[in-house]
């Protein structure tokens, strides 16, 4: 293997440049990629401090552990750092911002200031809001419903919609760089049929981007307006009309859980074919599905109002788009499942992660369409159906497909090897310790449980032990790949250019890529996934 | 074992066999979907590992396959949403003649009001085998009424009425709870559904004390507050005469039609200048502020009960009437 020639100490984007403004100003999408990922690291520790905070005081059906104020800022801060500020940008504004560029076979994005603006401005909303969180809290839940959160809470709300605010202009701005660097940085030769499906998804991913974060954030601002200047837009004591909060706070975040899922999708794509050493099956069906789920995500916010008070006509027509974009996601299981078929399977973590995935997100997405359906949806909306059903698409799948990409490209972004073992049985822990926690969730929620209870009747207390211990099961799960990662940055081995003998642009330029990514601009002749034509090597390293 | 470790709640409704049927038949059919995806990964994770088939076979996809799995789930998803649909047509049209019980959600409580007058605090009782019709608002935020074992929950919000329905089969003491967060004591916000068997729901309801039935006192604030000097019971009023208007269509200014329901009547009250009856002048003040949801809700049942006596007074002249009111 002669490429694989190269030590670590080679002139890299890492070691191109030192000192701490020569990261705070740099507008390398690879070392941006990097402020990203420790930023929303951060991020995910704090949210899951909520979360593990939460599970402690649901051990028993008496709300002993907190106050009921304190538990109920506990899940609405657990919720809103773990939408905006990790979910949203995890694999975009990290594995997108470090992989698009490399993929296409461009030197960096389209606009590399903009890119570290979006930085900037994901760091002044993140602290924003961690601000309004440590002086006091928000109390509202993730979703501001009105008019509780324009007129009734007496918490910092303000400050929470202006962090996510800002923030959203960082996933505008993303969004755009990720679009014009698809169209229009591409290496010559790389066309759209063989743009990696990873560019897919985020492209798809971008477009709600862009064209769903100007509403919250026009949502979220006229919250603010209302609680400090009682203008009469959601409170109907003031002239408002509450369900207008609703249909505009949905119109942007259901279409936000596409923003989540997408990019994950197109991680599982790049790792399926990778460790089946196979073509993926279908490829215009999958690319085309990821368009698809993001077309038909604008249309069906209301199914998150079946029961708030909305038409029977309106609630059928919802109901109807629903179960219509369950359709591309099923598509994209299936062919994820047939490539499969007659490969050649190696058992690495990625993979082992994203047989997780696959796996939870069709349990995930199955029981959206339980709530597609108007009569379960009746009596399990706003239960713990929901909590389980959309933690099993967000943690089980998109959670899952993040560990699956870090992974991945680890050895690719650090130049080092993660202890192959050690994370074989982080992945096991995250996945026996995920379906503990929260399949549970779907049988005390029909059941009746009502979510975002800070006590509950006793009957339910088997379910919630059942849920907490699966949820210590699940950090042990997170935080053995926090210490390996960090261990392998100085003991990890050398990766070399393409540990898993991958095809795709990105693994042909030494691990970490140099500043400028290629030393000559690429050429790219083959289709995407010629795993064909790529000889049949040996993995080396690593284990 | 499995009573103390129950996997759904006690059907208590005529609607809850529909809803658990149907979640049944949903969850047969997604254990097939979830257990086939993971059977197939499963054997060709162990058949196609590398150490026995080091050279994978390249295929490039099959348009017969993918029609396949885009047709077939789309044409099962149809069925269910079919049926889900027909459940959720049942919940959101009460039948005629159903007993109405008025709820006003404020945080963290429910207030229950019967027709006759009498209250209830976190407490609803209903007569087994009755159509019950909640008509809600909240005094605040938004809450939710919430009853697992009846599978109906319909979000209760300020400003406006909302309702829901539903049949006792079964007596017996249910949950109700509030399943929109609404602050400090949301999971506070509970309560019990009592059904009683109608002999014993007759007793209970004659035992409480009460100053009237809610028409009674709506009429009697109907004077107080001077509706009586407009709305005139004949065709002298500024008003229009209010008897048999109610669940009849009413000719406006601009040369719309609306039906005098619940939330007609209560922004007739609370915002007079919206809809200004054909022939009227918008002369009538706002009541906002002045009249209590409770208030409000008894001149509701009192505006509503000059149409019930009407049409049992012009029954002989007006036979085409389809409505078998209940005879309370």
């Amino acid at each position: 293997m002669a490429t694989a020639v190269q030590t670590v100490e080679s002139e890299n984007y890492l070691n191109s440049n030192y000192g701490i403004k020569s990261w705070l100003l740099t507008t390398d999408h690879k070392r941006i990629a990097v402020l990203y990922l420790i930023s929303i690291t951060a991020m995910f520790w704090i949210g899951g401090f909520f979360a593990m905070m939460i599970r402690l005081e649901l051990l028993t059906p008496a709300g002993d552990l907190v106050s009921s104020d304190t538990y109920n800022k506990l899940f609405t801060m657990h919720g809103i750092i773990m939408v905006f500020f990790f979910l949203i940008p995890s694999v975009p504004a990290v594995l997108g911002n470090f992989l698009i560029p490399l993929m296409v076979g461009a030197k960096d994005l389209a606009f590399p200031r903009v890119n570290l603006l979006s930085w900037y401005l994901y760091m002044i909303g993140g602290t924003t809001a961690l601000v309004a969180m440590i002086t006091g809290g928000v109390d509202t839940g993730w979703t501001f419903y009105t008019p509780f959160s324009t007129t009734y809470s007496n918490t910092h709300v303000i400050g929470a919609a202006v962090g996510i605010f800002i923030t959203g202009f960082s996933s505008i701005l993303t969004g755009l760089n990720f679009i014009v660097t698809i169209h229009r940085m591409r290496a010559p030769g790389m066309t759209w049929r063989r743009l990696p499906l990873f560019c897919w998804s985020n492209y798809a991913a971008a477009l709600i981007m862009i064209l769903g974060t100007p509403v919250i954030a026009i949502t979220l601002l006229l919250v603010a307006f209302e609680r400090a200047f009682h203008i009469g837009v959601f409170n109907p004591a003031l002239g408002g009309d509450p369900l207008l909060f609703q249909h505009l706070f949905w119109f942007y975040s259901h279409p936000a859980v596409y923003i989540m899922i997408l990019p994950g999708m197109g991680v599982i794509s790049e790792i399926v074919t990778c460790f089946s050493r196979k073509r993926v099956f279908g490829y215009e069906f999958v690319a085309l599905a990821s368009i698809a789920i993001a077309v038909l995500g604008f249309l069906v916010w209301a199914h998150h109002m079946f029961v708030a008070g909305i038409s029977v006509y309106a609630a059928l027509v919802f109901s109807l788009l629903s179960y219509l974009v369950a359709i591309p996601s099923a598509v994209k299981v299936f062919n994820w499942t047939a490539t499969l078929y007659k490969g050649s399977i190696r058992y690495e973590t990625p993979m082992l992660y994203a047989f997780g995935f696959i796996g939870l997100f069709t349990i995930g997405g199955l029981t959206g369409v339980f709530l597609a359906s108007l009569g379960i949806d009746v009596h399990v909306t706003d239960t713990y159906f929901v909590v389980a059903h959309f933690h099993y698409v967000m943690v089980g799948g998109m959670v899952m497909a993040y560990m699956a990409g870090l992974h991945f490209w680890w050895p690719k972004i650090t130049g080092r090897m993660y202890p192959e073992g050690w994370a074989k049985l982080s992945a096991l822990l995250v996945f026996v310790g995920f379906n503990t926690t929260f399949f549970p969730q779907f049988i005390l929620g029909y059941m009746g449980s009502p979510r975002r209870y800070h006590a509950y009747p006793p009957e339910f207390q088997v379910l919630n032990v059942l849920s907490t211990a699966g949820a210590s099961i699940l950090a042990v799960g997170y935080v053995l790949p926090m210490i390996y990662f960090v261990w392998s940055l100085r003991y990890g081995e050398p990766a070399g250019p393409n540990p898993w003998n991958a095809v795709g642009l990105e693994w042909m330029t030494p691990s970490p890529p140099p500043a400028s990514n290629f030393d000559e601009t690429p050429i790219v002749t083959w289709e995407a996934y010629d795993y064909e034509h790529q000889p049949q090597e040996e993995v080396t390293v690593g284990h | 074992m499995w009573n103390n470790f129950p996997l759904f709640p006690e059907r208590a409704s005529a609607l809850a066999w529909q809803v658990d049927g149907l979640y049944f038949l949903l969850t047969a059919v997604s254990a097939f979907f979830t257990l086939l995806i993971f059977v197939l990964i499963f054997v060709f994770a162990i058949k196609y590992r590398r150490s026995v088939h080091p050279h994978p076979v390249q295929i490039e996809g099959s348009l017969p396959l993918e029609l396949m799995w885009t047709l077939i789930p789309l044409g099962i998803c149809m069925v269910f949403f079919a049926w889900g649909s027909l459940i959720y047509f049942q919940e959101a049209r009460p039948p005629k003649g159903a007993m109405e019980v008025y709820a006003v959600a404020k945080q963290w409580m429910w207030k229950f009001e019967y027709e006759g007058g009498q209250r209830d605090i976190n407490q609803l009782h209903v007569p087994v085998g009755r159509d019950v019709r909640m008509i809600m608002s909240s005094q605040d935020v938004i809450h939710s009424f919430y009853v697992p074992a009846f599978r109906i929950k319909a979000d209760v919000l300020p400003g406006r009425y909302t309702e829901t329905w539903f049949r006792p089969t079964k007596a017996g003491t249910y949950h109700l709870f509030c399943a929109e967060y609404c602050g400090t004591d949301h999971s506070g916000m509970i309560g019990q559904v009592i059904v009683m068997e109608p002999a014993e729901y007759q007793a209970w309801m004659s035992g409480g004390s009460t100053t009237g039935s809610l028409a009674q006192n709506g009429e009697q604030l109907f004077q107080q507050l001077g509706c009586a000097t407009c709305h005139r019971f004949d065709t002298q009023g500024r008003g229009p005469n209010l008897i048999g208007i109610f669940g009849k269509p009413v000719l406006l200014d601009d040369g719309r039609t609306v039906v005098a329901d619940e939330n007609y009547i209560r922004e007739s009250i609370l915002n007079p200048g919206v809809k200004i009856v054909s022939g009227f002048k918008p002369i009538m003040p706002t009541f906002q502020g002045q009249v209590s949801e409770e208030n409000l809700m008894a001149l509701v049942a009192y505006i509503k009960s000059l149409s019930q006596s009407q049409q049992k007074g012009s029954a002989s002249n007006q036979p085409a009437a389809p409505d078998t009111s209940n005879m309370q």
